[in-house]
């Protein structure tokens, strides 16, 4: 047994969302870069300069990558030898949203309620999703996420009989539908199986992936590969101004699933794709 | 093409703008997302006045993140247009100049452009550091208690927008995608 002190936690939580908010992590700056590189519109190519720009700018003068700091996405993955101590891990995340956000001078874009709408005014709570592992350590994975895109994904129940072609035109479909308004160049997140709220779950956690790498599974690492193709073919473009990088990455990730369905979750993120993730 | 215009817009600088320019802005821009929207409708409905003359002006659809000290705003790159196409027709044909954001429009919102000479605008969305760089003041002007939704008076200077929508009926997102589309 290992014990930890819940403050850790909070601390870290908090480093991590100023981190995510300021600087893009190592695998979006190199996926950024190779899109600048390779994209065939003069306008497109220009928005992508920009963007380079704009990060570069976010690191030096400290000003967020993008107004929009998100809404806290946490994924803690807490070994079973572990015994958390000092207080509700729960509130201790939470905690560490709060500092982060207000001492970072991050956006606060959290309203308490849907319908009321109140602004939280520390942009707690996050949105936490807890799984208990083996081991004495704590897996934290912290990914702001902003709403231009998040507003655009999707779940489609399919039917089994829909098979692959069907998954393909569900993805297709999301981001011709997201085109401008999701900031492209997008990073696609795809959850396949499982239910209606596994497949959503495995999309976000999808886009945590680091950009450049694929699923271990060989037909799946094809899909996200002909996936990707398909995407830049559409022409919607950086900015959604036309152009061939509309997609830095598909990220699909895979569950079983009940005999009747056949579930498909599309998350999209826009370039600002943050995600950081430590272990304790 | 590129252009330099100054803020608020005449009618005359609208209809010289076309989609696919590429355009710098001097001069004042509003912003307004959201929750000002909503209470701008809801004091129409009532029949009082808008907190600020909208005649001529670009709305600027964004909410910033906080300003350190000694600058003027934090990041201030736009938001989704297309959560303001329920408010905006009434707000063109009131006299508003045009509308900054980013994403697509509704046909009610295209049609209203048209038929008030306006113009939409898309600044690159993600690039919020960039942009705050062409942002030299900012002073909330209405809706204080809506925090970062408050209503802002921005001063800019070589603000750059691409024109979306123009007041010809032209659609750069429509026409640009094709283009492109293998």
């Amino acid at each position: 047994m290992r014990t930890i002190n819940v403050n850790e936690i909070t601390k870290n939580v908090k480093e991590m969302c100023i981190e995510a908010n300021y600087y893009l992590s190592p695998d979006m700056n190199k996926a950024m870069k190779c899109a600048a590189l390779e994209e065939e519109s003069p306008l497109g190519k220009q928005i992508l300069d920009q963007l380079g720009q704009n990060l570069k700018i976010a690191a030096e003068d400290m000003i967020p990558i993008c107004q929009d700091t998100g809404m806290a996405v946490i994924f803690l993955e807490v070994g079973q030898e572990v015994h958390l101590e000092g207080g509700l891990l729960e509130d201790a995340v939470n905690e560490g949203v709060r500092e982060g956000y207000v001492e970072g001078y991050l956006r606060k874009s959290v309203v308490n309620d849907p319908i009321i709408r109140e602004n939280t005014k520390d942009n707690a709570p996050a949105v936490i999703h807890m799984k208990l592992v083996a081991g004495d350590k704590v897996k934290i994975k912290v990914a702001p996420k902003g709403f231009g895109s998040e507003n655009m994904s999707r779940v489609f129940m399919l039917k089994p009989a829909q098979g692959i072609d069907g998954v393909k035109e569900a993805v297709l479909t999301a981001v011709l539908d997201a085109g401008p308004n999701a900031c492209p160049p997008m990073v696609v997140g795809v959850g396949i199986g499982g239910t209606f709220e596994k497949c959503a779950l495995m999309a976000k956690e999808a886009l945590t992936r680091e950009v450049g790498t694929h699923s271990q599974i060989p037909y799946v690492k094809e899909l996200e590969e002909e996936l990707l193709s398909k995407i830049n073919g559409l022409g919607i473009g950086p900015g959604g101004l036309g152009g061939t990088m509309t997609a830095l990455a598909v990220s699909i990730n895979t569950y079983p699933t009940h005999i009747a369905g056949l579930p498909v979750g599309v998350n999209i993120c826009c370039h600002v794709n943050r995600h950081v993730i430590r272990e304790i | 093409m590129e252009k330099h215009i100054t803020a608020p817009i005449t009618k005359e600088i609208a209809k010289s703008l076309h989609a696919g320019d590429y355009v710098y802005i001097t001069g004042t821009l509003y912003t307004a997302r959201d929750a000002a929207h909503k209470r701008m409708y809801e004091i129409l409905q009532e029949g009082k006045e808008l907190p600020v003359d909208i005649t001529n002006q670009l709305i600027y659809y964004m909410g910033p993140s906080p300003a350190r000290e000694g600058r003027p705003i934090g990041s201030a790159g736009p938001t989704t247009a297309s959560r303001m196409d329920k408010y905006a027709p009434q707000l063109l044909d009131l006299g508003l100049g045009g509308m900054i954001g980013k994403g697509k429009r509704s046909k009610e919102v295209l049609d209203a452009i048209v038929r008030n000479n306006s113009v939409y605008l898309a600044a690159v969305g993600g690039a919020g550091a960039l942009l705050s760089k062409c942002i030299t003041m900012s002073e909330i002007v209405a809706y204080d208690d809506l925090g970062t939704e408050a209503i802002r008076k921005l001063t800019v200077e070589n603000f750059p927008v691409i024109v979306v929508a123009d007041c010809q009926g032209n659609n750069l997102y429509e026409t640009a995608i094709k283009e492109y589309a293998k």
